[in-house]
């Protein structure tokens, strides 16, 4: 008999040990068992859709055998009864880093990265970043306090891999099976990792933004085309990954809603499907993320509220992220109302215990319950191509499911046990006894009234004399075994009596009890009256009412997209920048987006007319020279030519700078790459359409333009002196730069022309994206805005220009231009400059306020730009100093900052001035617009009032009010006595030329 | 009118013989001489600079100090009773803007590290003395009079207090010659409730500053030692504590650097209870917020430059441009200044500044006071200077129209004192140089 019950007991351990059939056992002999594990009388969800009522769920060797109502039991099964009970596949998420350290650097933050390319193992990508040869499985290390808290939160399947680089590798999927450690990797290469966030691991400087990884993904993708075409002659072992890898699921993971656009972008270019992983905030911009027609991870780190208890601090929150902590619970109803396809994930969750509870908040916020188990079990199973083995419990999938007190998503259900793979792990006590009631204890002569509540799962006790005193004592409950330890009255003596017995019958419990003395005795209590639960009244807590969204969701956004008017401005100073000059007492309509008429007595039945007497109206500010409204980096400062990267990948639609700018009349702007290498990135020209897309912000049609730049900036002049970190560091070299890749850009074009004229023939050479744009140049399909400040540097650089047969378009600072003007003008250049500036260093010593005058008066084209997200929205004054310094007519120091930069930006065929046909880029100005105390009163793009200077004091008095109504919301959330989040900003940053970042 | 024209043409015709000649002697303007010849200026429209406008004025001023403000029409003139009469019918005349807590003469070029001499290491430092490392010969100096900014409060930056100031007028031949008042004040940067993570490669989150309270305290510490030591003619001599003097004898004023409701608050809070008499801040982003406080205390504010964005997107977007009136609504004394990024070169705008506070909503006349009387009041220099009255120095200047317009500031000319000082400069040498370089052609 003791032999059978160490057999059992060993039986038992070796379970544990089970390991593959074929692995070699030397603890005992094999013991295989083909028990049937069967499941009786529950509640049986096959899928989301599917349920099934008094159900049976049979399973065997981790799989499941069968489910249904009318199921064969076979004779050798081990049969639990769920009366009363639900049973739910348990869940997946497919993105986590269980198991795999994310790898931190241990470089020095700064920007002192080397410009190095030679990668630390031989035969891999030239960049760092670009990882796709690291395997998930590779790194993995089953770690099971990990695996305990997600088995707890319900879930039965995780994909992890190497979170680190652009392109991160492998995943894998793993089955959180602690028992059985060869059953745990369901699939070893499973998804191919994708995000904007460069490696960790890797010194290199490049990409050091976010537009530069788009760049760098785009190569990426070229080189393999090129590579698996053979065109190689060296090994790429990232590319052979790569390609390898393509078969498998691709996950982005994007953590911004824009960024999901970008990613999503990059994926239609190449004919890639990516599944999003995205942040939280879709919901922003819902229509833009639903065209994408791509599926999506999506999170549910809801942000805590802040604590606005002091009103200084409190001060400093900004409204967006007050606003973001109302509406992100809305998030999943949001997405799933708009029928995007989406997995839940845990990830950026501060603890997986969070899960639960903020997906019943989204549940609160009106998420389905059903679409909510799909977004946890058939939804991940069919992303990742695996429905016949995970998220359900059909006939052959894994047995991979939970069990509950009832339904899932209540916020009293009990999770009892999660079951994967056939292995149980307990949450809590499926058959914890219910001994809640009032009893009658007896222990010896002693009496007591003993009251026990609280949940089945958690029983609370309390112990009082007959006579109603409390009494101190401890309670537990476990494995049916009940310890009770009674403090009696008295203080002085400390005398326990230790209680222990195990529940037989509830009605009448007994056990022995312990004296002090070491005396032992029997206990009994007869229940005297059952437990009645106090009805829950006080925690139904409404939801919040939801903040409308905004286009964009920020402070000054629109709750509906602005739609094109009819408008007849009456009897204003109409400034047309055509030969018809300025004229007085003059009608302007528009219609359709476009200018329809300008005159005298204008009339059109449909329109809203305005009254503009004594005011003035003129074609929108277009600002040559803008950094404002772009995401996470101005300069690709990482190679010192990134003709490759474009600032049009990283138009940031929601920056309030554009409101800004509205404000003070400007339409247009050229967003351009900074100034930290000699050849910069591509340009972005952009209408200011506020509520729009970034996509529906870019100019259409626009013509390519690239930002290059010389003087101290490239040569890292104020870098200080320890910091020399790449060619070049003088003008001269900066000459040398420009020649070495125009010759590169020479002969890349006349490979490719020749490779095309043959037929395409013979190898293919690699597409360059640098110096394909660079050849452009040549090819007199891209122009130059060049940053330029001393007289020798732009006759260099029209030198370089004249000896590659093209021409400099645009020389933007150009603050000695006016020593040069005869040259420039022989060359063809225009001048986009400042109207004041200078002091601020070396280079601008000689800069002078007639800068901008004496190039005008030589016949140049002229403009004034801002460079600076203050200034550009007082660009009119800027346009004025022109006047004041240079006595230029005031009609044309306007051009400065209207027609001559349209002109510059080849765009003066749409836009520039108020001609019939052309855009109805329009603002009415409160006086003359060279005047300092004219105000834009409306900025209308295209026929769309976009500012409008009423509405924007009803938009202030609306913030104020939506403030006043979160911080409300907040402290009641601070009352209810749910966590807090201390008062933030994030500090936002206005770019420059040189303003360096590393993202 | 009075009839004087035809010798106040030749007049103003041999001032600018006399500004050729001497533009072409050097490359910095000279100082002009001291006022040997008394000056009329006749018929301008006259911006006293304390709100009141004259439209028809005569302006009058012997040895360097004002002796006439009044209506041309209203009174009468000997012929000779000045030597000199300038006819300035459709001009305007202001006295000369002040530019306070300004680095000019500080730092030459910003990013050339070795004409910077703005700011000292270490953190209590009332000893550094500003006036001494002003350069008189700066060219950025001589770029800003020509848009009517005559005198500057020179400012030491850095540190919890950076040094003392000084005023001085902006055409000298040294520091010495320059001084309008030496040492007016100490500048003290109070600490902020908040502070920013990260760096500035990887800006991170503003939070609330937990240092705080130890912050103020050490200047609380500070100013308590301070106040003992001059209490008495120490036996040591303590050259920092010893600087602070002017401090509790009401001679020196206390800027406070801050921007924050509660740090202005807390400031003149800490500054008052130390026996401070004279105090004013400087920033003031949110000292509308703190307007009883203020009022309280007879603190005034020079409001940080106004061409500026507003702290957070919630703000309204022109909030920088009508914050000065809305302080002078609530009855503070407000004055502009322009520190920040390219603040020397920028000073030139200072009366545009000032006309953006006008373009939203502050009365204009107000608007000047905000460069001229209202600051010469927070400078404690407003017996000498700030406002065109009697008695007070002839620092003025002509514009062809209103000055605070960039479309129609065009001085013609411009006295220091009574000096007829010259408004080249070298960038208007190099104009004339190349634009005589296109007319070889």
């Amino acid at each position: 008999m003791k032999k059978a019950l160490l057999l059992l007991f060993l039986s038992l351990f070796l379970t544990k040990m089970h390991a593959q059939d074929y692995f070699p056992v030397n603890e005992s002999v094999h013991n295989k068992s083909k028990n049937y594990t069967v499941f009786t009388n529950a509640t049986i969800y096959v899928t989301p859709t599917q349920k099934i009522e008094k159900g049976t769920l049979l399973i065997q060797d981790g799989k499941v055998i069968s489910v249904g109502t009318n199921i064969t039991i076979p004779k050798n099964s081990i049969s639990i009864d769920l009366t009363g009970k639900t049973i739910y596949p348990s869940f997946i998420d497919i993105y986590t880093n269980f198991g795999i350290e994310t790898p931190k650097s241990n470089l020095p933050p700064g920007r002192n990265r080397n410009q190095i390319y030679d990668t630390k193992k031989s035969g891999y990508y030239w960049n760092e970043s670009i990882r796709p040869e690291v395997n998930g499985y590779e790194a993995f290390k089953y770690y099971q306090p990990k695996a305990d808290e997600l088995l707890k939160a319900g879930f039965g399947v995780v994909g992890t891999h190497v979170v680190d680089g652009v392109a991160q590798g492998s995943g894998v999927l793993v089955a959180l099976n602690n028992e059985d450690k060869s059953k745990q990797i369901i699939a070893n290469k499973i998804t191919n990792h994708f995000a904007f966030t460069k490696s960790a691991l890797t010194s290199q400087a490049y990409p050091s933004s976010l537009m530069g990884m788009m760049a760098l993904l785009r190569q990426m993708y070229l080189d393999l085309d090129w590579y698996k075409k053979g065109n190689s002659e060296t090994k790429d072992l990232s590319l052979e990954a790569l390609a390898a890898n393509e078969k498998l699921i691709q996950v982005f993971a994007t953590e911004d809603k824009l960024n999901s656009l970008r990613a999503s972008k990059i994926a239609k270019e190449f004919g890639l499907n990516y599944i999003l992983k995205g942040s939280g905030n879709e919901f922003e911009r819902i229509e833009e993320i639903k065209n994408t027609n791509a599926k999506f991870i999506i999170p549910i780190n809801f942000p805590e509220a802040y604590d606005v208890s002091n009103p200084y601090l409190s001060n400093q929150i900004e409204l967006t992220d007050m606003r973001f902590w109302n509406q992100a619970p809305t998030n999943l109803k949001v997405l799933s109302d708009n029928g995007v396809v989406f997995a839940l994930t845990t990830d950026k969750l501060k603890k997986i215990e969070d899960f639960k509870p903020n997906l019943l908040k989204a549940i609160k916020y009106g998420f389905d319950k059903t679409k909510a188990l799909e977004a946890l079990t058939t939804v991940p199973a069919a992303l990742l191509g695996k429905s016949n083995e995970v998220g359900s419990l059909k006939t052959g999938s894994y047995a991979n499911f939970i069990i509950t007190s009832g339904e899932i998503f209540d916020e009293k259900t009990v999770l009892y046990e999660n079951w994967v793979q056939g292995s149980k792990f307990i949450v809590n006590d499926l058959n914890a006894k219910d001994i809640r009631g009032n009893y009658d204890l007896t222990v010896g002569k002693d009496t007591y009234k003993w009251k026990i509540d609280g949940t089945t799962e958690a029983q609370k006790s309390e112990i009082t004399t007959v006579d109603s005193k409390k009494i101190k004592s401890t309670f537990s409950i476990a494995k049916n075994w009940i310890t009770l330890i009674i403090k009696p009255a008295d203080t002085i003596k400390s005398s326990f009596t230790r209680l222990t017995g195990f529940i037989e019958n509830p009605q009448n419990l007994s056990g022995k009890a312990t004296l002090s003395s070491g005396e032992e005795l029997i206990w009994n209590a007869v229940k005297t009256s059952p437990f009645v639960a106090v009805k829950d009244t006080a925690k139904v807590e409404k939801p919040n009412p939801i903040i409308p969204v905004t286009y964009p969701n920020v402070a000054f956004g629109d709750t509906k997209k602005q739609i094109a008017q009819t408008l007849l401005f009456k009897n204003a100073t109409v400034w047309t920048n055509e030969k018809e000059g300025i004229l007085t007492e003059s009608d302007v309509l528009i219609k359709n987006g476009k200018i329809a008429a300008v005159g005298k007595n204008l009339s059109d039945a449909g329109a809203t007319v305005i009254d503009a007497k004594g005011k003035h109206i003129t074609s929108g500010i277009i600002d040559e020279h803008s950094h404002i409204a772009i995401s996470k980096g101005v300069n690709e400062s990482g190679h010192n030519s990134t003709a490759e990267v474009t600032i049009q990948d990283v138009v940031n639609s929601e920056d309030i700078n554009i409101y800004r700018d509205l404000a003070g009349g400007v339409t247009i702007s050229q967003l351009l790459h900074g100034s930290a290498n000699p050849i910069g990135g591509r340009s972005a020209i952009v209408k200011w359409k506020w509520g729009s897309s970034p996509e529906e912000m870019l100019y259409k049609n626009q013509p390519k333009f690239i930002k290059f730049a010389l003087g101290e900036n490239v040569k890292q002049a104020n870098w200080g002196i320890d910091n020399p970190t790449r060619f070049p560091q003088t003008r001269m070299g900066v000459e040398q730069v420009f020649t070495d890749y125009f010759q590169l850009a020479k002969e890349y074009d006349e490979n490719w022309k020749k490779f095309n004229s043959g037929n395409k023939k013979g190898k293919a050479p690699r597409v360059d994206l640098e110096l394909q744009t660079l050849a452009e140049i040549l090819n007199k399909e891209r122009f130059i805005t060049c940053h330029s400040y001393i007289e020798s540097e732009i006759l260099m650089l029209m030198n370089v220009a004249e000896k590659f047969n093209f021409r400099v378009n645009t020389f933007t600072h150009i603050l000695e231009g006016y020593k040069v003007a005869d040259k420039m003008k022989e060359h063809g250049v225009g001048a986009s400059t400042f109207s004041d500036w200078w002091a601020y260093k070396f280079e601008v010593n000689d800069a002078i306020p007639f800068n901008g005058p004496i190039m005008h008066n030589e016949g140049l084209v002229v403009a004034y730009n801002s460079d600076d997200a203050e200034m550009s929205r007082r660009l009119n004054q800027e346009a004025a100093k022109a006047v004041k310094y240079g006595n230029i007519s005031e009609e044309d120091a306007w051009k400065f900052v209207t027609l001559n930069p349209a002109k510059l930006l080849h765009i003066d065929d749409k836009v520039g001035s108020l001609k019939v046909g052309k855009d109805a880029d329009v603002v009415l100005w409160s006086e003359n617009p060279l005047s300092i105390y004219a105000k834009a009163e409306k900025t209308i793009i295209e026929g769309v009032v976009y500012f409008d200077i009423e509405k924007d004091a009803e938009k202030q008095s609306a913030i104020t009010k939506e403030r006043n109504e979160l911080i409300g919301q907040m402290l009641q959330e601070k009352n209810k006595g749910n966590s807090t989040q201390q008062p933030t900003r994030k500090e936002k940053k206005e770019y420059h030329c040189d303003t360096l970042e590393q993202w | 009118m009075i009839k004087r024209e035809k010798m106040t043409h030749k007049n103003i015709f041999k001032l600018f013989l006399l500004f050729c000649a001497s533009a072409q002697l050097n490359a910095q303007q000279i100082p002009a001489p001291k006022q040997s010849k008394s000056v009329l200026i006749l018929n301008a429209t006259a911006h006293l600079g304390n709100g009141t406008v004259i439209q028809n004025s005569a302006i009058g001023f012997k040895d360097g100090k004002l002796t006439l403000v009044a209506d041309a029409s209203t009174i009468r003139l000997a012929d000779n009773a000045y030597d000199t009469t300038i006819n300035a019918a459709g001009k305007h005349v202001y006295p000369g803007f002040i530019s306070p807590n300004s680095t000019l003469g500080l730092v030459e070029i910003d990013a050339v590290k070795a004409s910077n001499d703005d700011e000292e290491i270490g953190s209590f430092n009332p000893n550094v003395r500003s006036i001494i490392a002003y350069n008189s010969e700066s060219k950025v100096v001589e770029t800003v009079r020509p848009n009517g900014v005559l005198i500057a409060q020179v400012t030491p930056r850095g540190g919890r207090i950076s040094g003392t100031s000084s005023v001085v007028q902006l055409d000298a031949w040294s520091w010495k010659d320059a001084i309008l008042k030496e040492n007016d004040g100490i500048h003290l940067n109070f600490p902020s409730s908040f502070r920013r993570t990260g760096n500035w490669f990887e800006p991170g989150i503003i939070e609330a500053n937990k240092d705080y309270p130890k912050q103020s305290e050490e200047i609380n510490a500070f100013l308590i030692n301070a106040k003992a030591y001059n209490q008495t003619a120490s036996k040591e001599r303590n050259i920092v504590l010893e600087a602070t003097k002017g401090l509790f004898d009401g001679t020196q004023t206390l800027y406070i650097h801050a921007d924050e409701e509660k740090q202005i608050v807390d400031a003149i809070q800490l500054a008052s209870e130390n026996g401070i008499k004279k105090i004013a801040i400087v920033g003031g982003f949110e000292a509308y917020k703190a307007a009883s406080t203020l009022q309280k205390y007879n603190v005034g504010v020079l409001l940080r430059r106004v061409h500026d964005m507003p702290t957070s997107a919630d703000q309204d977007v022109n909030l920088p441009y009508k914050m000065a009136k809305i302080l002078t609504d609530k009855g503070i004394l407000v004055g502009l200044e322009n520190s920040g990024d390219n603040e020397r070169m920028g000073a030139r705008n200072l009366p545009f500044l000032a006309g953006t506070c006008a373009a939203f909503g502050l009365d204009k006349e107000k608007a000047v006071q905000l460069i001229t009387s209202n600051t010469a009041k927070l400078l404690g220099i407003d017996a000498i200077c700030g406002t065109l009255e009697t008695g007070k120095d002839a620092t003025l200047f002509i514009s062809e129209g209103d000055a605070l317009d960039m479309r129609t500031n065009k001085l013609t000319t411009a006295f220091i004192q009574g000096r007829n000082i010259n408004l080249e400069t070298f960038q208007v040498k190099l104009n004339d140089k190349f634009k005589a370089k296109y007319n070889q052609k």
